[in-house]
């Protein structure tokens, strides 16, 4: 088995948190992996996958931006890549976003997905919530989704798939080699969506 | 994953309700630990009004803290510090995006009360403000809305979190821009953690409930930072960080992130400052990348520091 390389934007947010579901993933799938944080565009070379992680999007994408390291990850993603943002990750690969209260403010973004995803959709913290999540590809088992100051996935693209709703609302979704969920997978035990993710990435190899 | 030991069984801040066919839950330590998880690698900013709240989520803030006045105001004023304006703060709330935080009096359960009901995202029980009670802090089980706590040593963080704390900062002295008590703090703090991690690792379990004993907080939590080595919330420095080069010395000595008070809005230049020390946390253990947030300030524009002290904040509240 080769050796599997993914990276974890490691800007800002929860990037120990998903370090430590995928050590979990791999030991659990026998899979020789490393994982490295990305920080500088040479940090990007001969990685397999990429997490964007949770935390504050502003933040994450104002660095990203300012370390010129956008358009390799563009084009990486481009190339096949397989990603997986959550929650502010999510809002960074997304075609569109605006916020509840403020409404579009200029950010800078990947936009290599094609959904519209509403920043801050169910409130500030206290309207932060857990609930019991069906996620077909992960099995029948339910899957724990916590939700923090989440955004909403407005409109998704006919290419993207829809992995799991929360009532009327898509919460994880899939375009290709993309992954993006609202919640946050990487503070849960659980570690089935992070392998989903690896299996993702062993497909495209 | 994230640790959710010391949770109390049944806290009142848990609410269960339907969100049309789906059962959703609020207020459990998941969900506000996991809140705190979020900011970890930012900056957290002290602001005062709408203009500094705006200027510090342009530069990169985390999330805002709204006070009254700012840490050195508070000292030069004297009286009693009280939370802030709800004018202000509803303000800041409905024009940024990010989470905004407001400080209440440790103890002060209504000043929490009233801070919930209008939304922010995080109650701090700050020293920087008058305590209303030294020697009970607030039951924040009651609480949905998450809180952190200031502690000076690890006794004060696992009691903190004991009474329902979601993070702890390291506390230093405020309004000062000297970080040395904020490193001594933190410095402590570590040697503690090691020696509660090499009992927990010698397995001798008489040592470890002594110790629980000695820190006075139950052994739950005394076992979760041997097993974790660290706290097992999320962990800020707090406290006279005015320069870049502060801020990477903090997260060098293990933080998640840091505070900064008076150090960028009593700083003269205010935009570049938190914007530099933003870089510098990002990029703390890269020294040409903090040397180059370094450049971005002019030391002759840092606040003025302050050397004799009547008032010792991180004296309050410490039971």
């Amino acid at each position: 088995m080769k050796e599997l390389t993914v990276g974890i934007v490691g800007i800002q947010g929860d990037v120990e948190e998903h370090k430590r579901s995928l050590e979990h993933a791999f030991r659990d799938m026998d899979l020789n992996g490393n994982i490295r944080w990305i920080r500088s565009p040479k940090e990007l070379v001969s990685i397999d996958g990429l997490i964007i992680p949770g935390g504050e999007s502003t933040v994450i994408s104002n660095i990203l931006s300012s370390r010129q390291m956008f358009q390799p990850i563009k084009d990486l993603i481009n190339k096949g890549l397989p990603v997986l943002g959550t929650c502010a990750g999510l809002i960074i690969l997304a075609k569109k976003n605006y916020d509840k209260v403020v409404g579009e403010k200029e950010q800078p973004k990947l936009g290599v997905m094609n959904v519209t995803v509403e920043r801050n959709f169910f409130g500030r913290q206290k309207e932060s919530f857990e609930a019991e999540l069906e996620i077909q590809k992960l099995g029948n088992k339910k899957f724990k989704g916590v939700f923090i100051r989440a955004p909403s996935i407005i409109e998704v693209g006919s290419d993207v798939q829809i992995l799991s709703k929360l009532n009327d609302l898509a919460v994880a979704v899939q375009e290709g080699n993309i992954i993006g969920t609202t919640f946050h997978p990487e503070l849960i035990c659980d570690i089935r969506l992070h392998k989903y993710f690896l299996t993702t990435i062993i497909s495209n190899q | 994953m994230i640790s959710l030991a010391g949770t109390m069984s049944d806290p009142r801040c848990v609410v269960h309700e339907k969100n049309k066919e789906y059962d959703v839950t609020r207020g459990t330590t998941l969900v506000k630990r996991g809140f705190a998880h979020m900011l970890k690698h930012g900056v957290v900013m002290d602001v005062t009004n709408l203009e500094q709240a705006q200027t510090a989520e342009d530069s990169g803030a985390v999330a805002v803290m709204v006070l009254e006045k700012l840490p050195y105001d508070i000292r030069k004023a004297g009286g009693v510090a009280r939370t802030a304006s709800l004018e202000i703060i509803e303000e800041i709330l409905d024009h940024v995006t990010i989470p905004v935080m407001a400080k209440c009096r440790i103890g002060h359960t209504s000043e929490a009360n009233v801070l919930d009901s209008i939304n922010v995202d995080m109650i701090d029980e700050s020293e920087v403000l008058t305590p209303a009670d030294e020697e009970r802090h607030i039951w924040k089980w009651d609480f949905v809305t998450p809180f952190v706590n200031g502690a000076r040593n690890l006794g004060e963080a696992l009691r903190r979190m004991e009474e329902g704390a979601a993070m702890i900062r390291i506390k230093g002295e405020p309004g000062t821009g000297n970080v040395a008590e904020a490193i001594n703090h933190l410095k402590l703090v570590n040697n503690q953690i090691r020696w509660v991690k090499s009992i927990y690792e010698s397995g001798d379990q008489q040592e470890l409930i002594k110790t629980a004993r000695e820190l006075k907080v139950y052994y739950e939590l005394v076992h979760e930072t041997g097993k974790l080595g660290r706290l097992p919330v999320v962990n800020f420095a707090a406290g006279g960080i005015a320069t870049p080069a502060d801020a990477a010395l903090m997260m060098n000595l293990g933080c998640d992130g840091v505070f900064v008070g008076s150090g960028v809005f009593k700083s003269k230049d205010p935009a570049e400052r938190a914007r530099s020390i933003v870089l510098a946390v990002t990029f703390h253990d890269n020294p040409s990348i903090v040397a180059e947030a370094q450049k971005m300030i002019g030391e002759n524009k840092s606040m003025e520091g302050l050397e004799q002290l009547d008032l010792r904040m991180q004296e309050r509240g410490t039971a």
